[in-house]
């Protein structure tokens, strides 16, 4: 009896270092296939998703997408070299913000997606590498070209996490560069802010 | 002087005049003019006349025929794509993609059914714009064409090549039929269109700067097949 006392209380601790260490360890190229067919086979079974129901959609995104981003890193790289001129509270902000924009687009993309397939392309990854690309391809049943989508990812202490996500060659940061540059032009980093909080909020 | 170039040239200096106020991005020296055109021009021509009719479209055609509608251009897209293959010296893409125009006019139809893309054989996605990139012409600059879209001297160039030289539509002697494709092109291009303009609404703090990145990347990153060289970024 004392003895499986001790073993169910370390259970708990004992699954959550497994969990970690697993997390940790999973390849990048493994973590977007995990990631995706996770959140497509939600699209596809969930009836909230598939009614448009944003609230849920916003939900799954969040819960299940955004822990495998560094929204940070995404914001620091859109923004260029005004990253530096933020005060720190700007740039916990600029974050903030940024991400909601990221979550709501996403969600409406998702809600747009039918049955669409993904294709994954094999990584070789060197043990040492902290930056890679992960390939995969969208394929249309109907026939029409198929869109390569690709994510760019950094290895980070809780695993690998994205930066980047590059459609058909369109670099989404580095499309929000010119956005950004031309409204701190105008406005300030504070200006940016604010046309963020408008749209996030309208 | 032709009215064209007199047109072109009465352009180029009102854009010119309006660029002086406030100074010139590299890519886009006519970004006064051009933002005109896309946001008083455009814009309220597309919202009242282009997404009412995309709508109705939606709900008088059937799926199955509009994707059929669909591929009947596509597989004019890839007639254009092995044409501009030839003249950039790709002779497997070419092969690859007049196969394609071959079964699809074939065995699918005059192109109403995708068979190549059924059976693995991947869409090319050459035209005339991207031939003159590989010839070593420039971009130049971008330009916002109400109804048309963002597009380049460059590129725009290819499309008047396409459109009055080497389409097949043009070639159609009966001129109700080739003003009916012609209509249902212009229906059929807003329609698969809809995805990505849904996507601007709801990503750009700045529809304008931002449909103008995408179209730049987009272009750059097809000139390269994919391969674009890697820039110096500062972070």
């Amino acid at each position: 009896m004392p003895v499986s006392m001790k073993t169910i209380r370390w259970l708990p601790l004992a699954a959550m270092l497994a969990a970690t260490l697993a997390f940790a360890q999973e390849a990048p190229d493994a973590l977007v296939k995990r990631v995706s067919q996770d959140v497509l086979a939600i699209a596809k079974s969930d009836p909230k998703v598939q009614a448009g129901d944003q609230a849920r959609i916003h939900e799954v995104i969040d819960g299940k997408l955004a822990p495998h981003f560094d929204f940070t890193r995404m914001t620091a790289l859109a923004m260029g070299r005004n990253w530096r001129n933020a005060t720190p509270a700007q740039q916990k902000e600029l974050t903030e913000q940024f991400k909601q924009l990221l979550v709501r687009t996403y969600s409406g993309a998702l809600s747009r997606y039918r049955d669409e397939k993904i294709e994954y392309k094999p990584l070789a990854v060197a043990p040492s590498a902290t930056d890679v690309t992960v390939k995969t391809l969208v394929v249309k049943a109907g026939g029409g070209s198929p869109v390569p989508i690709d994510y760019s990812l950094t290895k980070t202490p809780e695993g690998w996490k994205a930066y980047d996500v590059i459609v058909g060659g369109v670099s989404l940061v580095t499309n929000y560069r010119d956005e950004f540059n031309e409204q701190i032009k105008s406005g300030g980093v504070d200006g940016l802010i604010a046309t963020l909080k408008t749209k996030n909020g309208g | 002087m032709t009215s064209m170039t007199r047109y072109v040239l009465v352009v180029a200096t009102a854009a010119a005049l309006a660029g002086c106020a406030t100074g010139p991005n590299k890519d886009d020296p006519f970004e006064p003019w051009n933002r005109v055109m896309y946001e008083k021009v455009h814009v309220p021509i597309d919202r009242d006349v282009m997404q009412p009719m995309v709508r109705a479209y939606i709900d008088i055609v059937p799926s199955p025929v509009r994707t059929a509608i669909s591929n009947f251009f596509n597989n004019i897209d890839d007639f254009i794509s092995a044409i501009n293959d030839g003249l950039q010296g790709k002779r497997e893409k070419m092969g690859n993609d007049l196969g394609r125009v071959l079964i699809n006019s074939g065995v699918g139809m005059f192109g109403l059914v995708d068979i190549a893309s059924q059976v693995g054989v991947e869409r090319g996605n050459e035209d005339f714009g991207l031939t003159f990139g590989t010839w070593g012409f420039e971009q130049g600059p971008y330009l916002f064409i109400p109804l048309f879209g963002p597009t380049t001297v460059r590129d725009g160039t290819g499309w008047l090549v396409r459109i009055f030289g080497a389409s097949p539509v043009g070639y159609i002697p009966d001129v109700p039929i080739r003003n009916t494709i012609y209509a249902f092109g212009v229906v059929d291009a807003r329609y698969q269109a809809e995805g990505a303009v849904s996507f601007v609404g709801e990503a750009a703090l700045d529809q304008y700067a931002f449909i103008r990145r995408a179209y730049l990347q987009r272009r750059e990153y097809l000139l390269y097949d994919g391969n674009v060289p890697p820039k110096k970024e500062d972070e």
